[in-house]
């Protein structure tokens, strides 16, 4: 088991090197000059250079990649052009709030669709089916920042009942555990489960439905085992499928929430990558992605993990 | 929006019927199949009345969707002459709408078939080939694959720059590594059947045995892949663009329309919602064609 973990994480080593790879080319994909982002146009030539000089633009790519990789291994993500904090600054307290929306949507969207899929499988009438198949073929086609905007319109333009935007009441510095910040968050939640609510009540509703018609509920159902128990084995069964899917949704939740981020105003990571694109600040921009894939590579690996400690028949390496 | 976990077991195509009195071949079979599928065929239907109207819109008599009026703003849906009203800038909701598909259309497929392209050839030959190569490209696609797909897009596209080339840029990017994965595990299991060996046992060149035994196995399940990732891409291009980094205004398109028309939500709620419409219609099709496929063409995925 440990072992398994420690393999991982050793061949996690060259994929994290190839991501660094790609983050550090981000900056220079920018068209023209990484420095252009930051002076005027019509600042002087020797301005342009000293810059240059400064920030190791002069040097050769490779010599200016390791200095990068060398300089954020120490958890120094550069400054800010625009605000001239430091990034992992901004990057860390915009995470924070990012997490609060991304575990509030998980917990919601795989709750219900545990329980959707599973009452899809299990259903006798095909209406129930029908109903649930209906709804997660619904998740995973809306576009879910226009779910978000049309939430808006339902329940703050015209009911009025909750709030369009922002993380909490005005002159909120900070998100708190109490109902006028909980209530920005209800409609951000929805928007943003509605993705893995589609995703992973389709793999629950399958998965409980093979694992319905293996041997060994029969086996079981013989053996005068009530209904309630047979469940708790066949989710046990079913869960290892679940679980990879869950863990692949739950990070591409935190990539997709840049989109609900941005309608509903809620300070994350995806607002800042957002406002970082527009003001062309680039090393926020690296930062941010950079953080981001590094927590999917690990929540990944975690997933990885659990699965194996879920399932002892996958034996691993 | 999220590409779903490449899982494909290729067993089924390959059983054909085998039945000598009334052998029709595969494809015929799978064309009868679709054709008795009322639901799939009604989203084709749909689709074919998107694609050819946005085609064909300039022959359609719409009003010109460039032309602003500042006097006719926000126009509610039902008004004389602007049968969906108008946007924020007096422009005749209908003909944006339906120019609009063109360039929400062509931005969702075009990187899907670039990618299925690039994507389907270095997975064929990684499963094909093998050993080291098939490592090294493999191993650059888990690069990708350490990214959430939507982060991947947006962040490219917005170091790019906006616009629509570095949008198809971006969005053909992450689309190469799951439709490389899948051509990659699907190649792999046709490689190991016995016919394999005996077209390489009786001299036939890799190319040839790449040509003749493994395309038309592995082109079902990669086909049917593909086209449930058009949906994705749709809704990922109107989002770039809804964020500003995709189309530029004032082009109609979708997704840019849906940001631009923000603002009339307090005005005109309904208005503001309807280019989500059709987006959400378009891709509702898309993805109940791809499951019709997938059944007629008996690919499990």
């Amino acid at each position: 088991m440990l072992l398994y973990a420690l393999r991982r994480l050793l061949y996690l080593v060259p994929v994290a090197f190839g991501v660094s790879l790609l983050v550090f080319a981000l900056v220079h994909l920018a068209p023209g000059d990484p420095i252009s982002a930051i002076v005027p146009p019509d600042a002087p030539k020797e301005v342009v250079d000293k810059l240059k000089e400064y920030y190791g633009f002069d040097k050769p790519l490779p010599v200016q990649y390791f200095r990068w990789l060398a300089v954020t291994l120490t958890g120094d993500l550069g400054t800010s052009i625009g605000t001239g904090r430091p990034v992992a600054a901004e990057v860390a307290s915009a995470f924070g709030n990012t997490i609060i929306l991304a575990i509030a949507a998980t917990l919601f969207a795989f709750s219900l669709a545990v329980f959707l899929g599973t009452s899809a499988a299990y259903a006798k009438s095909r209406i129930v089916d029908r109903l649930v198949t209906m709804i997660s073929l619904m998740g995973v086609s809306v576009p879910h920042f226009w779910l978000a905007i049309v939430l808006v319109i339902v329940f703050s333009v015209e009911m009025g009942v909750l709030p369009p935007m922002g993380l909490g009441p005005e002159n909120s510095t900070g998100w708190r555990l109490d109902w006028p910040h909980l209530k920005h968050m209800i409609l951000p939640t929805i928007a943003l489960s509605v993705i893995p609510l589609g995703v992973v009540t389709r793999t629950v509703r399958s998965t409980v439905k093979e694992t319905l018609s293996m041997e060994f509920v029969t086996a079981l159902q013989a053996k005068g085992m009530r209904d309630d128990q047979i469940l708790r084995h066949v989710l046990k069964n079913a869960a290892p499928t679940c679980l990879a899917v869950m863990g692949l949704q739950a990070g591409n939740l935190i990539g997709g929430s840049i989109l609900i981020e941005t309608v509903f105003a809620w300070p994350g990571t995806g607002f800042l990558l957002n406002s970082a694109i527009f003001r062309r600040d680039l090393p926020i921009l690296q930062g941010t992605t950079l953080v981001l894939a590094g927590f999917f590579m690990l929540l990944n690996l975690t997933v990885d993990v659990i699965q194996t400690m879920v399932d002892p028949r996958i034996k691993r390496g | 929006m999220a590409i779903q976990s490449p899982t494909v077991d290729i067993a089924a195509p390959l059983v054909r019927p085998t039945v000598a009195s009334a052998s029709r071949g595969y494809w015929p079979s799978v064309g009868r199949r679709l054709r008795r599928d009322p639901v799939t065929l009604v989203c084709a239907g749909v689709l074919l009345l998107i694609v050819l109207s946005s085609i064909a819109a300039p022959l359609l008599g719409l009003a010109d969707p460039y032309k602003t009026s500042m006097i006719r703003r926000l126009y509610p849906l039902g008004s004389p002459n602007h049968l969906l009203g108008t946007d924020e800038l007096g422009r005749d909701m209908f003909a944006r709408l339906i120019y609009g598909g063109r360039l929400s259309l062509f931005m969702g497929v075009t990187p899907v078939v670039c990618a299925l392209l690039i994507g389907g050839i270095l997975g064929i030959t990684a499963g094909f080939v093998g050993g080291k190569i098939n490592m090294a490209i493999m191993r650059v696609m888990d690069v990708f694959y350490a990214f959430p797909s939507v982060l991947l897009a947006i962040s490219l596209s917005g170091a790019l720059g906006a616009g629509t080339e570095n949008t198809l840029l971006s969005l053909t990017l992450v689309f190469i590594p799951p439709i490389c994965r899948v051509s990659e595990s699907v190649t792999t299991q046709v490689r190991g059947f016995d016919f394999v060996d005996a077209a390489r046992a009786s001299g036939a060149s890799a190319l040839t045995i790449v040509r003749v035994h493994v395309l038309g196995n592995v082109l079902g399940p990669i086909l049917v892949y593909a086209t449930s990732l058009i949906s994705v891409a749709i809704i990922l291009a109107a989002g770039l663009s809804f964020l500003g980094l995709g189309v530029k205004p004032p082009e109609p398109e979708w997704g840019l329309m849906l940001n631009t028309l923000r603002q009339a939500i307090y005005v005109n709620p309904v208005l503001a919602a309807l280019p989500g419409v059709m987006i959400f219609i378009t891709s509702i099709c898309f993805n109940l064609m791809s499951d019709g496929l997938r059944a007629a063409m008996d690919v499990k995925a």
